[in-house]
């Protein structure tokens, strides 16, 4: 019998606003073990009289940074936990954690690519501890992650995508926007679809690792169309997160 | 630690659905939600009903298929249960339609040294339940739910339905079942998560 995944008490170091709805925060972990990308951590809050809640956030942070984790949390309007986080909760605070958990929807070195990254909003999360991973340990894996935000002014890391798209070492970066565009928008223009999704995966073929995150509609239709694609099933991996991830 | 940390400021919402009568029904570290998030690791498979069928092997004295149609004539019943995902949220009085598992075990007779069940799906996945967590009405194969048939992203055309055990137990696209003397770690029970999953002694992970 494993030993239990330990709570510990991670302080809060620092706080990031991503987009007017989405804040990253760097949680001090002294005691972390280390991490895959693509793997989250389960928040506990406990008030005075005792009630205490749970979520899961996906790790933002690739794992060559040592004693703390970014988490990056969407706030859900009359979620009981986002709410918090993004209103009460100011550095040096500090709330429990335990991690890492999920083995399953990870990349790491070792497995290889190329890579095709699909995200939705905030599914982008885990993706970009895998871009994020991909760039610290200065791997040229060919990848592409194709990114579908609603507002220009809602895609998440956008200044940090755009830069490391720029460093040229096989990381690109393609964005749709299925709202509004703002002018001289020259990216996609609607929700992902096949077309899209075969016009991405062009240049990767299809013996490309697939990793997929974001909200159940956009999953299913990517996931189904890869494999009408010719990707094989057991190539794609995926995430998803429902209306409720408050 | 074995105090929890008293979180500054964290009051939570004590009157959100759920507070009240339903609260007991809530496993610890769960929050209520009135819809029905998905969760897989992959594409959803299709079989067409036309190829599908259900099979018990392994330890029984003669393995059992079962085709669509067939599966459909057994006596089943309509189910209310409520359902727990190791993803936190748990949703109350969940309306489904199927077959007990102690309806199927029936059709076969099992050996004396049958002791665990391994569910399998379409795409491969596999779940581990010991015997007495599906007999006596504690598990069920479900192919429609909220009056509906099953839809693919929430295993249909039929999934496992095992109520009292963390929802990745509940084997979406589920085509059999083989049954052994010896334990075996599912997909995700090899993946780190608990190898028995009851929610109400919080089991989540390996070693919880």
């Amino acid at each position: 019998m494993a030993n239990p995944i330990a709570w510990q008490l991670a302080t809060v170091v620092a706080i990031r606003d991503e987009t007017p709805s989405v804040r990253s925060f760097t949680l001090g972990l002294p005691g972390w073990p280390g991490h895959r990308s693509g793997q989250h951590v389960d928040v506990r809050l406990t008030a005075e009289d005792g009630y205490s809640v749970e979520r899961s956030y996906s790790i933002a942070s690739e794992p060559e940074r040592e004693g703390e984790v970014d988490i990056t949390v969407e706030q859900i309007p009359g979620g009981e936990v986002s709410p918090f986080l993004h209103e009460v909760v100011v550095v040096g605070d500090r709330f429990e954690v335990r991690g890492p958990i999920g083995g399953y929807f990870v990349w790491q070195a070792a497995l290889g690519g190329p890579l095709l990254l699909v995200a939705g909003g905030s599914g982008v999360v885990p993706l970009m501890a895998m871009i994020r991973h991909r760039h610290r340990a200065g791997l040229e894996v060919p990848t592409r992650l194709l990114f579908s935000s609603r507002h220009a002014d809602e895609i998440i890391f956008r200044d940090e995508l755009d830069e490391l798209a720029s460093a040229e070492d096989g990381f690109e970066v393609i964005h749709t926007l299925t709202r509004s565009r703002p002018s001289g928008w020259s990216g996609y223009d609607r929700r992902i679809d096949q077309r899209m999704l075969g016009e991405v995966l062009e240049p990767l073929g299809v013996g490309a690792r697939v990793y997929i995150c974001g909200p159940t509609a956009l999953v299913e239709v990517a996931a189904n169309a890869l494999v009408r694609l010719g990707v094989p099933p057991d190539r794609v991996r995926t995430e998803r997160f429902g209306p409720t991830g408050t | 630690m074995t105090e929890r940390f008293v979180t500054r400021g964290f009051v939570g919402r004590p009157n959100q659905p759920g507070a009240g009568d339903t609260r007991d029904r809530v496993p610890p570290g769960q929050y209520l939600t009135t819809d029905f998030p998905v969760l897989s690791a992959g594409p959803t498979p299709r079989t067409s009903l036309d190829s599908w069928s259900f099979t018990i092997e392994g330890l029984v004295r003669a393995p059992m298929t079962w085709t669509w149609p067939e599966l459909m004539a057994l006596e089943n019943r309509e189910w209310v249960v409520d359902i727990s995902c190791v993803t936190k949220w748990t949703k109350l009085d969940m309306r489904w339609r199927g077959v007990s598992v102690d309806t199927l075990l029936e059709n076969v007779d099992l050996e004396d040294k049958a002791a665990f069940v391994i569910a399998y799906s379409d795409g491969g996945y596999t779940t581990n339940l010991p015997l007495g967590d599906v007999l006596n009405g504690q598990a069920f194969v479900a192919w429609e739910y909220d009056g509906k048939p099953l839809a693919p992203e929430h295993g249909g055309p039929a999934r496992l339905v095992v109520p009292g055990r963390y929802f990745w137990k509940s084997a979406k696209w589920v085509r059999g079942f083989r049954v052994q003397e010896r334990d075996q770690p599912g997909f995700w029970e090899s993946l780190g998560y608990h190898n028995r999953g009851d929610q109400w002694l919080e089991e989540r992970y390996s070693g919880d």
